[in-house]
């Protein structure tokens, strides 16, 4: 039988072979490691991470960056373990007109023509500075149906798991499936003919990053369900790790080329190259240098088999 | 011609009349009673943000993607290591000095080496380089604060002339970056490759050595920052370059500079080092707490961009 690969395929093989790898090895290291329990601590703190990623992969599918995205998550996570819990309904509708205020980005972006990196870096001040107005000090505390669904135990496969599928095949169905999907896509490789076609680049634009903010604010409530409390500085670093997971998992910063399965991938290996570090006893003072490590390793064996393809 | 005249005409212009205004507003509200000291703390904080500044100015030059992320990073472990390395002995300062542009060459060898042999995107790379060298640096690190031999710590917080002796380095390194870019053949490559690569390497400009320069110049100039600051703040911290990542591409593109390349200016790395820093210093006289004043902080740098913007498509 002989099945025809595509690079597309190709893209995607990469880094699920990166994750196998570290799995392994982690497995190997730690046999414990490789039960239900195991599974799920493993890879726990991956499913907001996913999601951010997610959200970051819609705005790179458009050509831009978004460097907010850490404190935006931060910022929704405060809002969850603040208002949720009591108030639940002002809090939905912050996050609504949060993500509103993503979508009115997205507009400025395209109207104004400005540069994405510049202009989600100020929006990162706004969002830290609105969540330590919200939380001047770490503390809140997680909605009780929040708690249960991300600790829920669900049947052989851990919740962790299951979750990260799930947030996988859902972003495939709107990225590559759905009309909007490929419409942002089509924004992302050539915004010129997608406007030629009779489409509003402008309400393409405004919707993925409406989407990219749906998707963070997830980010934020499934982050505070896993802490149960929150700060206003407790997702910063997922700003720099989303960016490095959509690379990871086969994406590109241009021409709408974008891989929603493949980012979640990205973002469970980014997370088990923590663990794994931790499991060779090496010191935590390593833990981000493996990351990096990880990435530059990832990358190089893309370039090889992107070679042999050539 | 045209690119002198083009960084003459205007672009960094906006960033100086945005450095002015909040200077008056602040000046104004505090009656002119600390106008001198304002603009000694002024000079000082501003020198920083234009070293590493000038730094990820050249790398923004190159063109779309082009970006520095291992500044923070830099930064730290130079600091780190260079004030390990003197265990405040004056007679080690030199070679501190040569510890810290070490770092440097190495960071930004080690950057250009992942660009080019791996073909990793930029942004990526030094991203992932980052991760490496902040791991360095808080593995020698140790949670140790060593200080800065005294002669040094010295000529960091002191003056010459009233001018604070770090922004005369600032304005030294400025004038040498902007005779490189504006007057020397590798500006003109520089700003040749950012507008078009593929034309820059037909017309036999040596775009990859260029490249290699202007990301090792970057490392360079984020280690020289690290360097002065760990001896002006009275030892090296393991967050000390944190707020330099924003801080780096935001004075570059504030002050004028084209984000998409080719086109950069360094006296707008100046003028937006000046108002970022008197922004949060008006914002902190007028008494608002933590979180308005980030908040302020963010919008006035979206208006300012804005604001820029929109003179820029009118040319």
């Amino acid at each position: 039988m002989k099945i025809k690969i595509s690079a597309d395929h190709i893209r995607l093989l990469i880094p699920l072979v990166s994750l196998a790898v570290l799995l392994v090895a982690v497995f190997w290291l730690q046999p414990r490691a490789m039960s239900y329990l195991g599974l799920n601590l493993l890879f726990n703190l991956a499913v907001p991470i996913a999601l951010a990623t997610i959200a970051q992969m819609l705005v790179i599918a458009v050509n831009d960056l978004d460097l907010s995205i850490g404190t935006f998550v931060s910022f929704a996570a405060c809002v969850t373990a603040v208002y949720m819990p009591s108030t639940p309904l002002l809090g939905i509708f912050i996050l609504a007109v949060a993500i509103a205020a993503y979508a009115f980005m997205g507009m400025i972006i395209h109207l104004r023509d400005l540069p994405s990196i510049v202009v989600t870096l100020g929006m990162s001040f706004v969002w830290g500075g609105l969540a330590v107005l919200i939380l001047p000090s770490p503390g809140g505390q997680a909605p009780v149906w929040l708690r249960s669904m991300m600790t829920a135990q669900t049947p052989i496969i851990p919740f962790a798991i299951v979750a990260s599928l799930v947030i996988g095949i859902v972003a495939h169905l709107i990225v590559m499936k759905s009309t909007l999907g490929v419409a942002i896509r089509g924004v992302g490789g050539n915004a010129r003919s997608v406007s030629r076609a009779g489409w509003s680049v402008l309400r393409i634009k405004v919707a993925a990053y409406a989407l990219s903010g749906f998707f963070s604010v997830l980010a934020g409530m499934a982050l505070v369900g896993l802490t149960t409390s929150a700060d206003a500085n407790i997702a910063l670093r997922y700003t720099l790790l989303s960016i490095a997971g959509v690379i990871l998992g086969g994406g590109e910063f241009v021409g709408g080329r974008v891989s929603p399965i493949g980012a979640v991938v990205g973002a469970l290996t980014l997370t088990l190259a923590g663990s794994f570090l931790s499991f060779l006893r090496i010191s935590p003072d390593w833990q981000i240098g493996a990351q990096g490590a990880v990435l530059i390793v990832v990358l190089g064996l893309r370039l090889i088999f992107s070679r042999r393809e050539a | 011609m045209t690119i002198f005249n083009t960084a003459l005409s205007k672009p960094w212009i906006w960033s100086w009349l945005a450095a002015l205004a909040t200077f008056v507003l602040t000046v104004l509200f505090t009656g002119g009673a600390s106008t001198f000291s304002l603009g000694q703390a002024t000079l000082t904080f501003a020198a920083f943000s234009v070293i590493v500044g000038l730094g990820q100015m050249l790398v923004i030059t190159l063109g779309p993607g082009n970006v520095d992320l291992s500044v923070p990073a830099t930064i730290t472990l130079s600091g780190t290591l260079a004030l390990k390395f003197m265990n405040t002995d004056a007679s080690l300062i030199l070679p501190g000095l040569l510890v810290a542009i070490g770092i440097g060459l190495g960071v930004g060898i080690a950057n250009y080496g992942l660009i080019k042999l791996l073909r990793i995107p930029p942004i990526i790379a030094t991203l992932s380089m980052s991760f490496l060298v902040q791991s360095l640096a808080i593995w020698s690190n140790r949670g140790l604060r060593i200080k800065p031999p005294d002669e040094l710590s010295a000529f960091t917080t002191g003056m010459t002339l009233g001018i604070p002796n770090i922004a005369v380095v600032g304005l030294t390194l400025s004038v040498a970056i902007w005779w490189l870019l504006d007057r020397s053949i590798y500006g003109r490559w520089i700003s040749a490759i950012g507008q078009s690569p593929f034309a820059a390497r037909m017309a036999g400009i040596p775009v990859d050595g260029t490249r290699f320069l202007t990301y090792v110049i970057c490392a360079v100039l984020a280690a020289l920052c690290g360097y002065l600051l760990a001896c002006f703040s009275g030892g090296a911290a393991l967050n000390m370059g944190a707020e330099y990542l924003l801080m780096s591409i935001a004075v570059v593109v504030i002050g004028g500079s084209a984000v998409a390349g080719g086109n950069s200016n360094v006296p707008g790395i100046w003028g937006a080092s000046l108002f970022m820093f008197l922004v949060v210093s008006m914002l902190n006289t007028y008494g608002f707490g933590a979180g308005i004043r980030l908040m302020l902080t963010g919008l006035i740098i979206i208006a300012v961009i804005i604001a820029a913007s929109r003179r820029v498509s009118a040319r």
